[in-house]
């Protein structure tokens, strides 16, 4: 097992101070003590010189896991905040797994959901066994002793963690160490707790993968086909031979394309600029958008699948017939690329008895065997050291490793011997693939006397999760739960409504984009909320707690906070132009107000209220950071992104014509938290729903136009 | 062909063509890796750094443009609004992935070194070709109003 390898350079650092205190979990599923990490899975270390180290099992993209599973930790251990140190765990689903998804991976805004009992416990283990090495060193009861800020105290006596992790090595805790009650905490809940990350990323020393430099490395790029599923027939690089720092160019063997090796970055881009290549576009995507988009709506005509729980077209369509007033609104929302700041890219180097890669990795518990299987090794084999990742918003997160297994692809084929960094450039992320997939929507919605009678509602959209390894889980009698989700599930006391899929096939790739489904779900089914609102004559905010008033948890969570981002934005201002959404998604419930005002016919989107209910909020400052950033993520993309395509190929290709949103379109935004005892939930994805639908509802309240085909501007709409 | 540079108060000779992108020599050839790859056309500004004193896009500015020149990067930036900038970043915590923010954090300088009282539009003038996927404008505004304040003493 190579884990040995790896261990050794995950703990280098401890070996070279002697004596150190792991807590972890042991192979029997137990919480222990040792003065090593050979038999267990730390998550806890703490050397001779007291500082404690956290092993965050989680990769960091942004979203505070560092900060936030430090805090269970530091809490439970009552450890001192300002020195606290977190560790990137390697790569190993035995000890690191997600609990949720039973291997090593972060997504679906769980880092915190599925670690709070564990890293609280690991914390609580520490404790239990330092205390009692304090208080048999100090012959005193260990309910004498004390921690404050990483000082132990009994008495008179004092000791920083490091003078008792000798002793505490040798002792046994508790197989469920027990956690504090939630009224003595004092790190969790607090607010403007630092980030662990800041201050390495506000002086450039913070290492991402594209940072990594290995000795001997060559850099690589890849010319890929210019439309999905094209192969390569042949190419031609004796034009790149005089480039300097060229080293080859070969075919990579599964025929997506050509890897070209430079001696560095420059070099490399250079050298692939001067590649010819021919194509068969034989089993290729070939058509274009407006194509594409009638493909989808054709396929709203039957759907494959009715997803509702008790939903039945036939019946729906009955009581469509008794309505006094209909909707029938189209939606089209279009591909859209992550973006990420890095582009994507990683470092694979060989290893006495395997590979090594060096990777933002979001799911290195998918990475690990999928890449062995390419290079015929066993998943041990394949060793995964995370370094920090620059953005990801789900491109990290591929279920296929596309981009470690084109990194492999290209360290086999140049010999399997010299170190190879992969690298991205924009123009591959933008044309890439792995978009949010296209979607065609359909809705007909049928009142009388101002009450909905029938809702049918169809969904056209290619499916992320079949044929991937999560199908077994997420996929259900054929339905993908994640095109649907938002809509099949709503929580509104809708009557009659049936719910329709049918799964568009094409080979542009399709992968989960922050939020996932509910990114294009939410839209439709707050939009229509609204416009039926309207339809009915009724307050929009009214009339969805109308519909919320079931008295089910999960909409009293949703009223709960619709009623306070309705509050504290003012809702009903006269001479206020403003929209609202609510929704759920990743069990946190999250309501938007957003207020817009026109000027010359153009939009000014001015600012955005929230509030969100994700249960106990461990790091508040966090949680808002998250809520602001997946309001501004969503709504650049929801304003002007879109990927098109000309017969087969992407017509955008950098920041120019995949325009980011900028601070110039960035609204003030005013975050409230639910204060709340239940368990947490997830925050880097929902904040991110509501956003399109409050703004559309609010350009709809200034202008009296609806907005059913994004992005936003090819509806017509200008921005300020 | 080698070339005198002068980087973080160093002199550094480094051998790369006339017309190689001043990020890749920072990166690739002196391991200065806080100044990032964004976009490769200067326009989002993760490799921003400061020639003469003056906020540049690395990617676009090639090595043939900058001998004789005093180069700054985010691993070498000091002074009062460095400083400033730095302390308000950490204060109210404005990163996030952070894989921007050395240039973000190198355009503020420049707007405070040159505007010290800056409003809401000059920061958005100032700070529109920088962009950040995680939406920390937010945070960067505030940020860049705290350390105009630090700045002020």
């Amino acid at each position: 097992m190579n884990i040995q390898t790896s261990r050794r350079s995950f703990l280098k650092g401890a070996a070279a101070t002697g004596a150190a205190l792991f807590v972890g979990v042991n192979a029997k599923g137990a919480f222990a003590a040792a003065s090593g990490a050979a038999d267990l899975n730390p998550f806890v270390r703490i050397a001779p010189d007291g500082i404690v180290h956290v092993v965050i099992k989680h990769f960091e993209m942004g979203q505070g896991t560092t900060t936030g599973l430090a805090t269970l930790v530091a809490e439970e251990l009552d450890a001192d905040w300002e020195t606290l140190a977190v560790d990137l765990a390697p790569g190993d689903s035995n000890r690191y797994a997600n609990l949720f998804f039973g291997t090593q991976g972060t997504g679906g805004s769980t880092a915190i959901a599925n670690s709070f009992m564990q890293y609280r416990q690991a914390g609580a283990a520490a404790r239990e066994v330092l205390v009692a090495a304090a208080a048999d060193t100090w012959g005193v009861a260990p309910a004498d002793v004390t921690i404050e800020k990483g000082i132990l105290k009994a008495g008179t006596n004092s000791a920083h963690f490091g003078e008792m992790v000798a002793k505490a090595a040798t002792l046994t805790p508790s197989e469920e160490p027990a956690v504090k009650d939630p009224a003595q905490f004092t790190l969790i809940g607090k607010d403007g707790l630092p980030r662990k990350d800041s201050r390495g990323k506000t002086i450039g020393q913070t290492t991402f993968a594209m940072d990594v430099k290995v000795p001997g490395q060559v850099t690589a790029m890849i010319l890929r086909s210019p439309r999905f599923g094209g192969t390569l027939v042949s190419f031609d690089a004796s034009d790149a031979s005089d480039i300097n720092g060229f080293i080859d160019a070969k075919a990579l063997p599964n025929g997506s394309g050509v890897a070209v090796y430079a001696k560095n970055t420059w070099s490399a881009m250079q050298v692939r600029d001067m590649i010819e290549a021919e194509w068969d576009f034989s089993a290729a995507e070939n058509r274009s958008t407006d194509e594409m988009i009638a493909y989808h709506q054709r396929l709203l005509d039957k759907p494959t699948y009715q997803v509702r729980e008790g939903g039945d077209f036939a019946a729906t369509g009955k009581a469509l017939e008794g309505a006094d007033t209909m909707l029938e609104v189209d939606y089209v929302f279009p591909n859209l690329a992550h973006a990420p700041m890095e582009p994507l890219n990683c470092v694979i180097e060989p290893t006495a008895n395997g590979v090594k890669f060096y990777d933002g990795a979001q799911f290195p518990g998918i990475t690990q065997p999928v890449v062995a299987s390419v290079l015929d090794l066993k998943p041990e084999q394949v060793e995964v050291e995370t370094v920090y990742a620059g953005g990801s918003f789900g491109r990290r997160a591929t279920p296929l490793s596309d981009y470690q297994v084109e990194a492999a692809l290209a360290f086999a084929t140049l010999g399997g011997k010299t170190p190879v960094k992969l690298i991205w450039n924009r123009e591959d992320d933008v044309r890439g693939g792995y978009y949010r997939p296209m979607a065609a929507q359909r809705a007909k919605i049928g009142l009388k006397d101002g009450k909905i009678v029938g809702w049918d509602h169809r969904i056209a959209v290619k499916s992320i999760l079949k044929g991937g390894p999560f199908e077994s889980v997420l996929v259900h009698n054929g339905v993908d739960d994640v095109s649907v989700e938002g809509i099949k599930d709503s929580h509104y006391d809708i009557p009659s409504m049936a719910v329709g899929l049918t799964d568009a096939e094409t080979p542009v790739t399709v992968l989960w984009w922050r939020s996932v489904g509910h990114s294009q779900n939410a839209y439709s089914m707050e939009t229509l909320m609204d416009a039926v609102a309207v339809a009915a004559g009724a307050d929009p905010v009214q009339f969805r707690l109308d519909h919320l008033a079931g008295g089910t948890p999960d909409q009293m969570r949703l009223s709960g906070v619709l009623s306070l981002a309705a509050e504290k934005a003012g809702w009903g201002t006269p001479g206020k132009h403003m929209g609202v959404a609510v929704h759920k998604s990743f069990n946190s419930y999250v309501a938007e107000v957003a207020e817009v005002s026109v000027q010359d016919g153009a939009i000014k989107l001015e600012k955005i209220t929230c509030a969100v209910d994700c249960g106990l909020a461990v790091n508040p400052d966090i949680i808002r950071a998250q809520m602001e950033g997946g309001i501004g993520y969503g709504l650049g993309a929801i304003m002007r992104n879109k990927i098109t395509f000309t017969e087969g190929e992407v017509d955008q290709s950098n920041f120019p014509d995949y325009e980011p949103l900028r601070i110039t379109d960035m609204p003030d935004i005013e975050v409230h938290i639910v204060a709340s005892a239940e368990a947490p939930t997830g925050v880097g994805e929902p904040g991110l729903p509501p956003a399109g639908p409050a703004l559309a509802n609010a350009i709809f309240a200034a202008t009296g136009k609806r907005i059913t085909t994004l992005p936003m501007t090819d509806s017509g709409i200008e921005f300020v | 062909m080698a070339t005198n540079l002068k980087i973080n108060g160093k002199e550094v000779s480094v051998d790369a063509d006339a017309d190689t992108p001043l990020l890749w020599v920072l990166r690739d050839d002196l391991d200065l890796t806080g100044t990032k790859f964004g976009c490769g056309v200067a326009s989002c500004g993760a490799c921003t750094v400061h020639v003469d004193g003056v906020a540049m896009r690395s990617c676009q500015t090639y090595l043939s443009d900058v001998e004789g020149t005093e180069i700054t990067t985010i691993e070498g930036v000091s002074g009062k609004a460095a400083k400033a900038v730095q302390t308000a970043w950490r204060d109210l915590d404005v990163v996030q992935c952070g894989y921007c923010q050395s240039g973000q954090i190198m355009q503020a300088i420049d707007l405070l070194a040159s505007t010290p009282k800056p409003t809401n539009d000059d920061i958005d003038t100032a700070m529109a070709g920088n962009a950040c996927r995680c939406a920390t404008y937010h945070r960067i505004r505030a940020a860049i109003h705290h350390a105009a304040e630090i700045m002020e003493g």
